[in-house]
């Protein structure tokens, strides 16, 4: 197990500079740099431009910039954004917490009802139960977020005030935070009715970002049960004479859950490429909104470091699940 | 006084806090992005400028909805005959704001002031890695001579050359004052970086807190010296998404909110329960010819491809009926406007004529479309599009081209690029000269004047408006500059943009900046 541990953790030294190479190309890679960008219109002298791109390190040759870039990012410095100046590190766990949040709450919604979708389509098989949950998997794939966000909105927002519109808290509330995370800050605050808040304000973006993910759990989870129950195994648990339920909970489940781990651990990338709309639609106020608008300003270093960052999380999140395969499947282990 | 102001203050934070225990008017306003920061020195964006003007002031501004300049933190100042000395008389009285973290123990006075302008003429940033934008795209450093005290209440400020559209500058929030006392007292504790993070001004709104890319919280200055403002509390809040931004403004979740979908806005203005008010922007969008590039370089050409594209229609189309068609370069909300300069009006007919006598065959034009979307400018391909269409009845074929933004501003300016460039501008000081000087002047060639045009007597006119004193006068000599722009028609003008904002029926006293930023110190609420 430790040497399996061990194997897993040495990967992580080259994949960490794949994604440090790719992150810093990328950006450069788009036409226009974040000096012209910054004073539109207004024509900028040369000297100032030359000036800029100096204290943006611009100037220097790209290896070395890489370099510098890779060295400071080893400790944690992942320099200031070229727009506002202040330190990226610093910016992204402002950020980040938000994005957790809600990524959790989705992948919660995610994982529950796309797992018990999928267990019911596939042990009622080609009943309606079966067909409605994956024409809903279906239709829950191919709804583009934006839209999907929007119309939830317009309905229960806008429309019948179920559900605030934007944002995480009440507007006439306030104070200050301590985690990050709305749901803890808002008890710890006790104030009244801040945690009903926190609450309503995740209900709405939680469903549009759990909705993609949950799609695919849901499918994958179905033909991973339906691969299972026609196993040897399950036929003698049934001659045995067990409940059907039994049979499908705790003896199919548990082998088919292989599969669904993988699917579950892929669907985080999925998730944070959801967070970049969810989080604009909603005005949530995470890295997702961040990245996108660093991006359309070239703010290197931001989205150089938000990359990054978000790479390594991905990573951290992949790692605990090749870790589970181990706990599932006492196979793995012993390899 | 003071205990009344601590009471009064504390009753406000608690207020705040608990909601609604004394009945607060609070006003929300749903804006479109986040701030840069707080220090009024370092940022050129609306987005940005629009947190700071709630809390910091200047020694001039800008009467409310005009571009006339007004006494704010200067009661009166005087132009020495030579124009190169101005002396600002200051108001007597400011207070500086109290906040958690700054108590001033003095009064606004000339060392605010000179502190606020010295620390911009020496360009070293207490964060290196910022600059002092704004002061020098208005050319500041090279105009500004010197700033000194002359007593308490009397700051000198000393010109290169004389330049009428200073005092105009001096409204614009790069020359907001900060507080010496509160950044030497961050400077002691080495912590300058705090002014951009949490300022203290002298304006109507006190800064309570920013929570990143979510909410920005104001409380009304109870000492503001113009008297207390009628909301008590102002929360920004965040909304990057236009329709978004609606639903929320729909939902009651905000009061007034930015910069709405053209698409969008003849539903608002239908909404029984919203008010919406228009007024046209400080901009201009047009389409630069090069005029050193065949057969640009001949009038009735550019005259005759002006003749033949349709700006109504493209308003119409572009601007969702949101613009005005643009005659001069100047908009009609702009002192020295002329409205007698006709532009070129819709005539194919006559496009095609003197095409042909100009000798024009088989033309090709490089058509450059902006890629993003500009207050002046709302969808450049479409307009592209558009004029390709215009253009291809009268025998001129327009090949159209993209580039990133920035890549597009860099591109466009040497005098041998080829093609017509779409752009356009948003006054500074709403003053003439800087719509003028940036875009068309001699000096502009290769750089903002797009056009390449260096029209000698225009450049001379242009100069004696800027060293004349008397706006009258300033008037008429840049009426004669649009008459003559009119008559070589180096640009294709194409339209002025109107802003509209729209807000609950139950905010009264808003009024539009033409400079396209957002005022709240005349807002009221019904409960």
């Amino acid at each position: 197990m430790l040497r399996f541990i061990l194997n897993r953790l040495v990967l992580v030294i080259p994949t960490f500079i794949g994604i440090s190479i790719l992150s810093f190309g990328f950006i450069r890679l788009l036409p226009g740099d974040p000096v012209d960008v910054l004073s539109g219109e207004h024509t900028m002298t040369p000297e100032r431009h030359a000036e800029l791109l100096h204290q943006f390190g611009l100037d220097r040759p790209i290896w070395q910039q890489y370099l510098d870039y890779l060295g400071r990012a080893l400790h944690g410095d992942l320099g200031v954004s070229l727009s506002n100046h202040h330190s990226v590190m610093e910016q992204f766990l402002q950020l980040f917490p938000a994005t957790i949040e809600l990524s959790v709450c989705a992948m919660i919604i995610a994982i529950v009802l796309g797992v018990v979708f999928g267990m019911l389509a596939a042990s009622r098989r080609d009943t309606w139960v079966d067909q409605i949950t994956m024409g809903g998997a279906l239709v829950g794939y191919s709804m583009p977020i934006f839209w999907w966000g929007l119309l939830l909105i317009i309905v229960f927002a806008a429309g019948l005030h179920w559900f605030p519109v934007q944002g995480r808290m009440d507007l006439a509330i306030f104070f200050k935070p301590t985690t990050g995370f709305m749901l803890i800050d808002s008890l710890l605050s006790g104030q009244k009715g801040a945690f009903l808040s926190a609450v309503q304000h995740l209900v709405l973006p939680s469903i549009v970002l759990a909705t993609i993910p949950l799609a695919v759990i849901a499918r994958q989870t179905r033909s991973a049960m339906l691969e299972v129950l026609n196993e040897d195994y399950v036929r003698t648990a049934r001659a045995k004479g067990l409940r059907e339920g039994r049979v499908t909970a705790i003896h199919a489940f548990r082998n088919a859950l292989i599969p669904i781990v993988t699917t579950i651990g892929l669907q985080v990338g999925t998730l944070l490429a959801g967070a970049v709309l969810t989080e604009t639609i909603f005005s949530w106020p995470g890295i997702g909104k961040w990245m996108i608008e660093a991006i359309g300003h070239r703010d290197y270093t931001v989205v150089q470091g938000g990359l990054l960052m978000i790479a390594i999380m991905v990573m951290v999140v992949n790692l605990v699940v090749d870790l589970l395969y181990a706990l599932i499947n006492p196979r793995i282990r012993i390899q | 006084m003071k205990l009344m102001h601590t009471l009064l203050g504390a009753a406000a934070a608690v207020a705040l806090m608990t909601g609604s225990a004394l009945a607060d008017k609070t006003l929300v306003y749903c804006s479109e992005g986040s701030p840069g920061g707080f220090d009024p020195g370092f940022y050129e964006d609306g987005t940005t400028q629009d947190v700071q003007l709630a809390a910091y002031e200047g020694l001039t501004k800008f009467k409310l909805g005009t571009t006339e300049v007004q006494p704010s933190l200067a009661e009166k100042w005087e132009v020495s005959s030579d124009g190169l000395k101005y002396t600002f008389h200051l108001r007597h009285g400011v207070k500086w704001q109290t906040t958690d973290w700054f108590t001033p123990t003095r009064e606004f006075n000339a060392d605010d002031v000179v502190y606020s302008f010295q620390r911009q003429l020496d360009g070293k940033p207490y964060d290196s890695t910022q600059t002092y934008a704004y002061f020098g795209d208005m050319d500041l450093p090279n105009l500004m001579t010197g700033v000194k005290k002359i007593d308490d209440y009397t700051v000198e400020i000393d010109l290169k050359t004389p330049n009428s559209p200073f005092i105009a500058d001096m409204a614009m929030p790069f020359a907001e004052i900060i507080s010496k006392e509160y950044a030497d007292k961050l400077a002691a504790a080495n912590n300058a970086a705090q002014m951009n993070d949490k300022p203290v001004g002298t304006g109507p709104f006190i800064f309570v807190d920013y929570t990143k890319d979510a909410s920005i919280r104001y409380k009304a200055n109870p000492d503001w010296w113009a008297g207390k403002v009628k909301i008590d509390n102002l929360v920004f809040s965040i909304n990057t998404d236009a329709t978004a931004r609606l639903q929320a403004l729909l939902a009651g979740d905000c009061q007034v909110m930015a910069y709405p979908n053209p698409a969008d806005v003849a539903s608002i203005k239908a909404n029984k329960d919203l008010t919406t008010i228009q007024e046209s922007g400080l901009n201009a969008g047009w389409l630069s010819y090069n005029v050193q590039q065949k057969p640009f370089d001949n009038a009735d050409v550019r005259k005759a491809l002006d003749y033949a594209i349709d700006k109504e229609a493209i308003i119409k189309a572009v601007y969702q009926g949101q613009g005005q068609p643009a005659t001069t370069l100047l908009p009609p909300s702009m002192w020295g406007f002329n409205k007698s300069v006709k532009g070129y009006p819709y005539d194919p007919a006559k496009a095609k004529a003197m095409l042909a006598k100009a000798g024009v065959k088989d033309l090709t034009v490089k058509l450059w479309a902006m890629p993003v979307s500009r207050p002046y400018m709302p969808d450049g391909k479409t307009t592209a599009q558009m004029i390709q269409a215009d253009w291809a009845k009268v025998g001129v074929t327009a090949n159209i081209f993209t580039v990133d933004w920035a890549e597009y501003l860099k591109d466009s300016k040497p005098h041998d690029r080829d093609g017509a460039v779409m752009i356009g501008w948003t006054g500074d000081n709403g003053d003439p000269d800087n719509f003028f000087t940036n875009n068309f002047g001699c000096a502009a060639v290769d750089g903002g004047n797009r056009s390449e045009w260096c029209n000698k007597d225009f450049d001379a006119l242009l100069k004696q408006a800027a060293e004349e004193t008397d706006q009258a006068k300033r008037a008429a000599l840049y009426e004669k500059a649009q008459v003559l722009m009119n008559d070589d028609d180096p640009a294709v003008l194409i339209a002025h943009s109107v802003v509209t904002m729209p807000m609950s029926k139950k905010v009264t006293g808003y009024v539009i900046d033409p400079f396209g930023l957002h005022h709240f110190e005349t807002v009221d609420i019904a409960q």
